[in-house]
C-alpha cells in the first residue's frame, strides 16, 4: 500500500458499512428532515443497530432549508429523539456527502465512537439552483448569475462544447450515456426517473445550454440518503463477520492553478507564474482515493460518478483513469461502462435517473456502492463485485471520492 | 458595484485586473488584498489592463431566463444570448463573459480570436453600474 501524497499523509485503516438506507428521490414537496430522518431510520434497520446505541451523528447540510438545514446533525439528531450522541454538521457543496463520511471515518479511527450515522437530504427547488438571496457581490456564486445569468448548466455546456473541440465527442455520444443511465434507473426503486430513454428522444428534448439538451442534464431532486459506520471491532462484536468497508475517502482541494474553468469562478487562476499541475483536479481527487486505498483503476468492478450532465460522466472515465484523454466516448460505445462491462459506471442510474439532491448524493453513490458489494443490488446487481470507487466535485474546490471494498 | 473591472471606451476598453509584483499573477476579477499563488511570499497588487484579444476556450448559451439575481423583464420574452470563455494568452487565465449582441453560437468556434468590447448589463440598472464586458468576434460588426 502506497502512503496518500494528497490530503493526508498516514495510513488509515478500514471502517465497517452497517446499514445503508435511502429515501426515494422525487419532488414529494415535503421538508428535508423527513426524507433524511426515513433514510436514517431505514441504515440503522438494515444494520440492526438501535439509534439509542449510536454515538455519534454527522450531518450533510443543505442551504436550502432555512437555519435547520445548516445544523443537519442536529435536525436528525432531534427528529430521530435526542439521546446525547455527539453532533456534527458539515457543508461542501455537491461534496458534502463525502465530508460528512469524511469526518464520520475520522472519529471511528480516532476512537472518539464505535458507530456513527450520517444522512444526507434535500428539498430542492423547481428549475435552476440559484444563489440565497441579497446582494453580495463578494461571493463568486452571487455573481455569475448577478452579471451573467451563467446557470450550473451553462458551466456544463461549456464543457461538452470543449470535449467536442478537444475529443471529436459528439452529442450522440452525450446521448449514449442518458440511455445507458436512464436503464439502470428503470431498474431502482430509489430512483425519481424510471423510464428507459431512448437516443432520439435525449436529440428531440429542447436545447438548455448548446450544445446539451434538456435529458443531457439532470434535474434537482428531494430526497436522502444514510449511512451506519462502525469500527471493524464494533462490526466484529455486532456478527458482521465480512462487512463492506471504506477505504479511503478524498476530500483534497485543487492546486494553484487551476487552468479549468470550475463552478462558481467567472475566470481561472492564471497560470502565467506557475505551471498548471500535470493532471486536472477531477483526477487528482481520484488519486488521492487510490493512493490511499492502495490500489488502481484496474481493480475497479464498478464506479458512481457525477454525471451532473452526460458529457460530465465522459470526462469521468478519463479522470478515474479507466482511459486516456479522448478516449471517454470510445470506451462507452465499446459497453466497457454497461452492465457487463468490464467497469460498469453508474449501475444506479446516476443523477441521470436521480437528479441531484444535493447533500444526499454522494451518501447515496455509498449506499449503491454498498448494495452492489454485498451482491443485493437486485436485477442492477454487477456481478462478483469487490471493489468500488465513488466521485464527485462539489463548488469551490471540493473534492469527493470514496473507495469501498468488500 | 462591480467598480474597476475595466475601463476606458471604444477601442480603448479594457478589463482590469491585478498583477502580484512579486510573483507576477494576474488576477480577474481582481484581488486586492492577497495573492493567490501558494508558492509566492506576497507582493503588492497593482491593477492592470488585460489583453484586448483572446481565444476561444469554449462557448454556450441560455435558452432559458436564468434565475434572480439576474435582472431582465419577464414581460418581454426571452432572448437567449451566448455566453464566452476566452483564453487570454499572456495571463494564461480563462474569462467567461456574455457574447456581444446578435452573436449567437452559429457564429463561434472553439479557438476563434475575440475581442473584448463595451457592453450593457443585462436588465439595465443604475447608470453606473449599466456597462460591463462583452466578448465579441474580432473584426464582426457592432
Ligand atoms: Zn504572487
Amino acid at each position: 500500500m502506497e502512503l496518500a501524497a494528497d490530503g493526508g499523509g498516514v495510513m488509515t485503516g478500514d471502517v465497517a458499512v452497517l446499514g445503508a438506507g435511502m429515501h426515494p428521490w422525487g419532488k414529494w414537496g415535503r421538508g428535508f428532515v423527513e426524507y433524511g430522518a426515513a433514510a436514517a431510520r431505514a441504515a440503522l434497520a438494515d444494520a440492526g443497530v438501535d439509534w439509542r446505541d449510536v454515538g455519534s451523528v454527522v450531518g450533510a447540510d443543505t442551504v436550502r432549508g432555512g437555519y435547520p438545514g445548516y445544523v443537519a446533525g442536529a435536525s436528525y439528531a432531534r427528529a430521530l429523539g435526542w439521546q446525547g450522541a455527539r453532533v456534527t454538521s458539515v457543508y461542501a457543496a455537491c461534496a458534502s456527502g463525502a465530508q460528512a463520511i469524511a469526518a464520520a471515518r475520522a472519529q471511528i479511527l480516532a476512537g472518539l465512537a464505535d458507530v456513527v450515522l450520517v444522512v444526507g437530504a434535500d428539498a430542492a427547488p423547481k428549475g435552476f439552483f440559484r444563489p440565497a438571496g441579497g446582494d453580495r457581490p463578494d461571493d463568486p456564486d452571487w455573481l455569475r448569475f448577478w452579471l451573467l445569468g451563467a446557470t450550473n448548466p451553462a458551466y456544463f455546456g461549456l464543457y461538452a462544447r470543449r470535449r467536442m473541440a478537444v475529443h471529436g465527442d459528439t452529442p450522440e455520444d452525450f446521448a449514449l450515456v442518458k440511455v445507458k443511465n436512464a436503464a439502470m434507473g428503470a431498474l431502482n426503486p430509489y430512483a425519481r426517473y424510471r423510464r428507459r430513454v431512448t437516443a432520439e428522444e435525449v436529440a428531440a428534448s429542447a436545447v438548455v445550454a448548446d450544445p446539451l439538451r434538456l435529458l443531457d442534464i439532470c434535474a434537482t431532486s428531494d430526497g436522502g440518503a444514510a449511512l451506519v459506520l462502525s469500527s471493524m471491532e464494533f462490526a466484529r462484536r455486532h456478527g458482521a463477520a465480512r462487512p463492506v468497508r471504506i477505504r479511503a475517502v478524498s476530500t483534497v482541494t485543487p492546486r494553484f492553478p487551476n487552468p479549468v474553468l470550475d463552478l462558481p469562478d467567472i475566470a481561472t487562476d492564471p497560470a502565467v507564474a506557475v505551471e498548471p499541475p500535470e493532471e486536472t483536479f477531477r483526477a487528482s481527487i481520484a488519486r488521492a482515493a487510490y493512493e490511499e486505498a492502495g490500489l488502481g483503476p484496474g481493480d475497479l468492478d464498478l464506479a458512481e460518478v457525477y454525471d451532473l450532465s452526460t458529457a460530465l460522466e465522459l470526462q469521468w472515465y478519463e479522470d478515474l483513469g479507466l482511459c486516456g484523454a479522448g478516449e471517454a466516448a470510445k470506451l462507452l460505445r465499446e459497453g466497457t461502462t454497461a452492465p457487463g462491462g468490464r467497469t460498469p459506471v453508474n449501475a444506479s442510474g446516476g443523477l441521470a435517473s436521480f437528479g441531484e439532491a444535493v447533500p444526499a448524493q454522494a451518501v447515496a453513490q455509498v449506499c449503491e456502492l454498498t448494495w452492489q458489494l454485498r451482491g443485493a443490488a437486485g436485477e442492477r446487481q454487477i456481478e462478483g463485485a469487490r471493489v468500488g470507487i465513488t466521485a464527485n466535485q462539489g463548488l469551490f474546490g471540493h473534492g469527493s471520492s470514496v473507495v469501498a471494498v468488500r | 458595484m462591480i467598480t474597476g473591472w475595466f475601463t476606458g471606451e471604444g477601442d480603448g476598453f479594457r478589463l482590469l485586473g491585478t498583477r502580484c509584483s512579486s510573483c507576477a499573477s494576474v488576477f480577474f476579477p481582481r484581488e486586492d488584498v492577497h495573492c493567490r499563488n501558494p508558492h509566492c511570499a506576497g507582493g503588492t497588487l497593482e491593477e492592470t489592463p488585460l489583453s484586448r484579444t483572446g481565444r476561444v476556450w469554449s462557448y454556450t448559451d441560455a435558452r432559458y431566463r436564468p434565475p434572480s439575481p439576474f435582472a431582465s423583464d419577464a414581460e418581454l420574452p426571452w432572448e437567449p444570448y451566448a455566453l464566452i470563455a476566452v483564453e487570454l494568452a499572456a495571463e494564461r487565465i480563462v474569462v467567461l463573459g456574455q457574447a456581444a449582441p446578435g452573436i449567437t453560437v452559429a457564429d463561434l468556434a472553439v479557438g476563434m480570436e475575440v475581442e473584448a468590447v463595451e457592453g450593457v448589463l443585462h436588465g439595465g440598472g443604475e447608470a453606473e453600474s449599466a456597462t460591463t464586458w462583452n466578448w465579441r468576434p474580432t473584426g464582426a460588426a457592432s
